[in-house]
């Protein structure tokens, strides 16, 4: 991980680089180590339904620190964001689409308990 | 019908050797640590080639063994290794980057009027890591094989099988890296070192082609690389991520391997899609039909190929809704694939067409790419699926489309760009017999299976009932003929490097700035920037052809 400003000038000259301060860098590992370490002691909390929420969320918003931060996303214009958010919609699809056959795969079987309850008024309304 | 081609009395035709990026340097240390998109081409073209005859060979040893019921040649273990050496040998080690790290690397930055590619240090990069990707994955097979098909599924590959299943992943996960590096270079190259002049709308469609995989790969590849990782995870430290006996979810692992691997058969497809409208307004010399339809249904083609993966899923316990949807989506993508069928026959035309051999894989191309995207549809209805699920119908299809189409395309690339890779042509004659060779050779072999296959044969199996023979017995012949028909060019092809006929810039009197300097180009591929003025395939003025037309 590059901590040193001017190693992102190597090579070629850039038009338009942001020099980030070392200190910033370090203020967002120091974030991260701390959320891993949230994370861990959450793996050992027994929140029901919320584990994988609360997990998802710490991971969001690691995932977020490093590509605004290390990534340089925070200060890329134009293109860059376009690809950034193009790369998340893409991701977006993923999970949608494998959603949509986890939420629907029972449906034959085993109808899903909020079923039960809401054909029998879909059915007096229609007919 | 000349083999002895009129040769226009260029300047750089003499027998004086003129200096360019072959005999610039010499030297294995020249090659190994060269910066040349050119050179860093032909590293990619020796590899894959290598590559594509190990693939070979594992093809061979399975139809001899296809020769009679019971299995002719070896144990049903060895038919599962051999099966699975093959798939995942030809798709990721030879075809994903057969045409855009050796095509495309020598000619994006030719066609685009640029010295080189954006990234040069990366594009070397790339080269080496993809031929360490390689050595694991021959290391696999020299050392006992991997026995789970190129697809990988678990249960039976985290939890059962015996073999180095995990190694198999890596080498893939390690090959995936250099797909990433060359999308990438190439999108930046595409968008930032065009020629003055040089706008959207005049690029050759082989560039738009090869922008729209380069999307594919950098937007896919990350998806199977996680996946694989995750895969070696439950492997090595039994993590319950797609094994049901562990509290994983086996399907969620065929969706993120489809979500790459469907998106990837157009990363085959596509640079191939480019090179057929290069090929086809050469030897019609004519414009393209319609070059914003051509240029945009590549890019239709690699956003709706994300869609569609649920295809290969619809009889694993898939939800039925979500079958439904994917079938839809999948009879969308159809439609930017015949639009590009429809515009190439119209370039034909009522043009002035020769029958070079680039042009017959070119004509080849059109007809067997048709029969496999056909019969796609067939696969992509949920119902007839049902019935051709696993059997050798699937493999019919994705052969026609993947040899019938992309091989072909990458032969015909080959000798199209031959004489400006080398700066020689190769026997006109054989070249042409070669074509017809591997065109007759390849509908013996695979069309067969598409009627095994509706008879109900499965895929994947060392031996098969009795009244099959007779069907195998044609496809394996069909496969001698064919491994014939591309020997036959291994050979010209090497023969040509010292005694083809010299040749200059442009012997087939083609458009784009490729064919406006030397053959072979200088290292810096243009003595001055080229400036340019028209749009691509502007055949009207196009210079005549240096080689007799045929
Ligand atoms: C016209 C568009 C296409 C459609 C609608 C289509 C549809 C399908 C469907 C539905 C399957 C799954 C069949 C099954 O497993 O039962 C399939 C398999 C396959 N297709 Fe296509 N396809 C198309 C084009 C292509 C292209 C262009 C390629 C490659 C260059 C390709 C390569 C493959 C491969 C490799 C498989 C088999 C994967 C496996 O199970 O090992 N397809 N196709
Ligand atoms: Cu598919």
């Amino acid at each position: 991980m590059s901590s040193h400003p001017q190693s992102a000038a190597h090579g070629q000259p850039m038009v338009h680089e942001h020099i980030v301060p070392v200190s910033t860098y370090l203020a967002v590992f120091i974030t991260l180590l701390i959320a891993t370490g949230l994370t861990t002691w959450v793996a050992f909390q027994d929140l029901g339904n919320w584990n994988v929420v609360v997990a998802l969320v710490i991971a969001v918003c690691k995932a977020s620190l490093v590509v605004l931060f290390f990534m340089h996303a925070k200060y890329n214009k134009g293109l860059s964001r376009i690809v950034l958010v193009g790369a998340v919609f893409w991701l977006g699809i993923m999970i949608t689409f494998t959603l949509a056959d986890e939420l629907t795969r029972h449906w034959q079987i085993s109808p899903q308990p909020w079923a039960g309850a809401i054909i029998p008024v879909i059915h007096r309304l229609l007919f | 019908m000349s083999t002895t081609a009129t040769v226009e009395s260029l300047p750089n035709s003499s027998a004086e050797p003129q200096v360019n990026y072959l005999n610039a340097r010499y030297g294995v240390k020249s090659w190994l640590l060269t910066l040349d998109h050119k050179r860093i081409g032909l590293l990619y073209l020796c590899t894959i080639t290598f590559m594509f005859v190990v693939g070979g060979i594992a093809a061979t040893m399975m139809r001899l063994n296809l020769l009679e019921p019971q299995g002719a040649l070896v144990e049903p273990e060895t038919y599962n290794k051999l099966f699975s050496t093959h798939g995942i040998v030809m798709v990721f080690f030879f075809l994903v980057p057969s045409i855009p790290a050796t095509l495309g690397n020598f000619l994006i930055p030719l066609m685009i009027g640029a010295r080189d590619v954006a990234f040069p240090r990366l594009n070397l990069l790339s080269w080496y890591i993809f031929v360490t990707g390689c050595l694991v994955m021959l290391y696999v097979v020299c050392t006992g094989g991997v026995d789970t098909g190129w697809t990988f599924y678990p249960p039976y590959s985290s939890a059962y099988a015996h073999t180095d299943v995990f190694l198999a992943a890596m080498a893939i996960f390690i090959a995936g890296f250099s797909s990433i590096l060359t999308g990438m270079n190439f999108v930046v190259t595409i968008h930032k070192m065009r020629a003055p002049g040089m706008t959207w709308f005049r690029l050759p469609l082989f560039i738009w082609s090869l922008y729209a995989t380069s999307v594919i790969f950098v937007l896919g590849t990350p998806v199977i690389a996680i996946t694989l990782l995750l895969l070696g995870v439950e492997r090595l430290l039994h993590a319950g991520i797609f094994d049901p006996a562990l509290g994983g979810d086996p399907l969620l692992f065929q969706h993120m391997f489809w979500f790459y691997s469907h998106p990837a058969v157009y990363i085959m497809i596509l640079p191939s899609m480019g090179v057929i409208s290069e090929l086809i307004t050469a030897f019609s010399r004519k414009r393209i039909f319609g070059y914003s339809f051509v240029a945009f249904s590549s890019l239709a083609i690699a956003v709706i190929s994300f869609l569609v993966w649920g295809h290969h899923m619809f009889v694993s316990g898939q939800g039925v809704y979500a079958g439904l949807v994917f079938s839809v989506l999948s009879f969308l993508v159809a439609i930017p694939s015949a639009v590009k069928v429809f515009n190439w026959t119209a370039t034909l035309y009522k043009g002035s067409i020769s029958y070079e051999a680039p042009m017959l894989y070119a004509l080849g191309f059109i007809g067997l790419f048709t029969i496999g995207g056909l019969t796609g549809l067939f696969l992509a209805s949920l119902s007839t699926d049902v019935h051709l699920n696993g059997t050798y119908f699937v493999v019919a299809h994705f052969h026609y489309v993947m040899v019938g189409g992309a091989v072909m395309a990458f032969m015909g690339g080959i000798h199209f760009w031959w004489p400006k890779i080398t700066g020689r042509l190769y026997p006109d004659l054989w070249a042409r017999f070669a074509a017809l060779v591997i065109f007759v050779g390849f509908n013996l072999t695979f069309f067969p299976q598409f009627v095994l296959g509706y008879l109900g044969m499965p895929r994947r199996y060392a031996m098969y009932p009795a009244e099959f023979q007779a069907l195998n017995v044609l496809s394996s012949a069909g496969a001698s003929v064919l491994a014939v028909g591309y020997v036959i060019p291994l050979v010209y092809l090497i023969w040509s490097l010292k005694y083809g006929q010299v040749v200059g810039p442009n012997p087939f009197g083609a458009k784009g700035l490729e064919w406006t300097t030397q053959s072979p180009p200088l290292t810096e591929n243009y003595v001055k920037t080229p400036i340019v003025t028209e749009e691509a395939y502007a055949y009207e003025n196009a210079p005549e052809p240096e080689v007799a037309r045929v």
